[in-house]
């Protein structure tokens, strides 16, 4: 945009750099070039430039030279402004190319990219993308679902938010209003956890349920995760399975029944039917299991327990029609 | 749900949801639009640049363009523009000096903004939950922690953010041979594998010569060339019954491809057969499951989906788990082996 202005913010950072005291608004207005002269425009022009420094992370520090000064004045200090030296061994150099092109979302991917830009402003050198010593992997983090860069930012700002969410099992949507604890993808999906002011518990929803616009409400800082709260866990507890407490006996075809074979407990040739194994296999809930068993169609049959057994029968009878 | 996939034709093991947009989809040759950049955005690439050289001495203009994604042209302004900025008081004087000469940029004097700013928020996290992700994987050997620690350091009160962002991929097993295969990877050798295909509930023997590992979607997948197959394919870790690192070299062929990871994993291929299914609420997780052509409501929570797959028996099989809550409408011949299948079953409970 203006070039006039990007000079004004450069000049800014520069001399509120090398000053060690703090400069007035008037200060930074005698020393540099682009501020009009009328007092109001100034204070709203310079209020402006302050704002947008502050949100690129420049380290702005407002404070008194002296406890009778009337007005406060600015400066930034290096040790907050600057990155601190990092050296990275040529091993390392290559995994942070691998980092950097990790994001497909535009969000992260582009604070990534800049994220490897300063550190090559640091001296990194630019050959991280040296083949021969890339580790082969390429992981990738996909983001498709749009409530993920509101999400992320009232995460990071520590903000609530609303949204408009379908349960698993609903038809309609129902409005949600949530403090954000953390995002977690989870097997390639991605979740958010947090305090459901609306249930006053700690819910976690995934994010390709949500629905419409996510939007912010309340001020940055307004959110206070609980000590000892483990996000990942809650993700983890949302969608675990559960205990494969009871027992089923099956008759599974020789050479079939891979899937099945490789967590059974027992497997032993049948006594009574040639070309058939028997096969102990645990299992948590009956009817999940049952459609389990039923995609092996005629590969597998159940010979106990007899709830298990009628379920298949109910299944493969459904897909008879 | 398929075995060893075929780059590029095979519909993902574990779900897409809905349709996949491609990462820099821009077709070759079109030129890219007039970017905008805003004054913020410029002043954030000023305060990397003006390092960037002073940390080189003297760097190419095109090097130079290059690395901060920008025009030769653009980079030019940018540095006028840093050269040109004067404060009055208390003495009126230019901080930045520079030069481009002969092709080549070099700083004289920098003043106060010779290092980088620090890491944002938003940087520091990007890095740090790819990095953590890296580790996770269980690949890339002990080069990630030693990174890590290193960025967390330099990012300072940057990096809090990043613990709210977090990554879980497979399981540990997965991890323990996702490590056995970077080793295979950086000696060079070639892998054996016994490896389950559950769309046609088989277990495969192969041999193949590994070429990279993937992850995607939260699983980890081997790229090699699948000498039996005599191709390039796709194999799932949390798949793999068996991995054996063979004393022979590996060898992948010139002309193997890898699969470009960033047009997606698995594209439907014109030469797939269509399936159409029609699903009762209680089976609409299909349709986030699997990537479809097309999803059509159909009223009370039934849908209608489209599904492309060049290997039709992984549709069997969940057109059987799923009995009376699934239909499939087309190909016939495909419908008519469903209840083939589940009238064949039934007999064996009379």
């Amino acid at each position: 945009m203006s070039k006039r202005r990007t000079e004004r913010l450069l000049s800014i950072v520069v001399l509120l750099l090398s000053t060690r005291r703090y400069l007035t608004a008037e200060e930074i207005r005698a020393a540099v070039h682009g501020y009009p002269e009328q007092y109001d425009a100034f204070k709203r022009m310079f209020e402006r430039d302050k704002e947008e420094l502050r949100e690129l992370g420049i380290p702005l520090e407002t404070g008194m030279n002296h406890p009778f000064d009337e007005e406060p004045g600015y400066r930034i200090r290096r040790q907050d402004y600057e990155l601190p030296e990092i050296r990275l061994e040529p091993d390392e150099a290559a995994v942070l190319g691998i980092a950097s092109r990790v994001w497909q979302s535009a969000e992260l991917a582009g604070a990534a990219a800049g994220a490897l830009l300063k550190l090559k402003a640091a001296g990194l050198p630019d050959d991280e993308d040296d083949a021969a010593r890339r580790p082969g992997i390429e992981p990738r983090l996909t983001t498709q679902e749009p409530a993920f860069g509101p999400l992320w930012e009232a995460v990071r700002d520590r903000r609530p938010v609303t949204f408009s969410y379908r349960a698993q099992g609903r038809t309609d949507a129902a409005r949600r209003e949530l403090e954000p604890w953390g995002v977690v993808n989870r097997r390639g999906r991605w979740y958010v956890a947090g305090h459901d002011r609306t249930r006053n518990a700690a819910r976690v929803f995934r994010l390709s349920r949500i629905e419409g616009p996510v939007k912010m409400a309340g001020p940055a800082g307004s959110v206070t995760v609980p000590p000892g709260a483990d996000v990942r866990e809650l993700v983890k507890d949302w969608d675990v399975a559960p205990a494969r407490d009871h027992t089923a006996v099956l008759k599974v075809r020789k050479d079939a029944g891979i899937g099945l074979r490789r967590w059974a407990r027992e497997i032993a040739p049948d006594a009574e039917s040639p070309g058939w194994d028997r096969v102990t296999v645990s299992f948590a809930d009956a009817g999940w299991y049952a459609d389990y068993i039923a995609s092996f169609g005629p590969q597998v049959i159940v010979v106990e327990p007899p709830d298990l057994r009628e379920a298949v029968i109910n299944r493969l009878k459904g897909a008879l029609t | 749900m398929t075995g060893a996939a075929k780059p590029g034709a095979r519909p993902p093991a574990q779900g897409a949801e809905g349709s996949r947009g491609v990462p820099g989809g821009r077709p070759p040759g079109q030129a890219q639009p007039p970017r905008a950049v805003t004054s913020a955005e410029r002043l954030r690439r000023l305060l990397a640049l003006v390092p960037y050289v002073v940390s080189r001495k003297a760097v190419g203009l095109a090097e130079t363009a290059a690395a901060f994604g920008m025009t030769e042209r653009e980079l030019i302004d940018d540095l006028n523009l840093a050269w040109c900025v004067e404060l009055k008081a208390p003495e009126p004087y230019c901080p930045i000096d520079l030069s481009y000469e002969g092709g080549e940029v070099s700083v004289s004097q920098a003043e106060s903004i010779a290092r980088p700013l620090r890491l944002a928020a938003d940087e520091a996290s990007a890095l740090l939950v790819a990095l953590r992700m890296l580790a996770e994987a269980g690949a890339a050997g002990s080069a990630v922690a030693r990174l890590i620690a290193k960025i967390e350091a330099a990012a300072g009160a940057s990096a809090a953010a990043s613990a709210q962002v977090t990554v879980q991929i497979d399981s540990p097993n997965v991890r323990g041979m996702a490590a056995k295969i970077t080793d295979a990877l950086a000696a060079g050798r070639r892998l054996h594998l016994r490896y389950y295909v559950p769309g046609r509930d088989e277990a495969t023997e192969r041999d193949v010569d590994p070429m990279r590992l993937l992850v995607v979607e939260g699983r980890t997948y081997l790229e090699g060339w699948c000498r039996r197959a005599e191709g390039v394919r796709l194999f799932r870790l949390d798949r793999v019954l068996g991995l054996t690192v063979l004393d022979v070299p590996a060898s992948v062929p010139e002309t193997a491809e890898p699969v470009d990871v960033d047009a997606g994993l698995f594209r439907p291929s014109e030469a797939d057969e269509r399936v159409e299914v029609e699903l009762a609420a209680a089976a609409r997780w299909v349709a986030e499951y699997y990537p479809c052509e097309s999803v059509a409501e159909l009223g009370e929570g039934r849908l209608r989906v489209v599904l492309r797959t060049p290997d039709t028996r992984w549709v069997r099989r969940l057109a059987l788990r799923l009995g009376e809550d699934a239909r499939v409408l087309a190909p016939a011949a495909l419908a008519e082996a469903v209840r083939a299948d589940a009238a064949a079953a039934l007999a064996l409970y009379d």
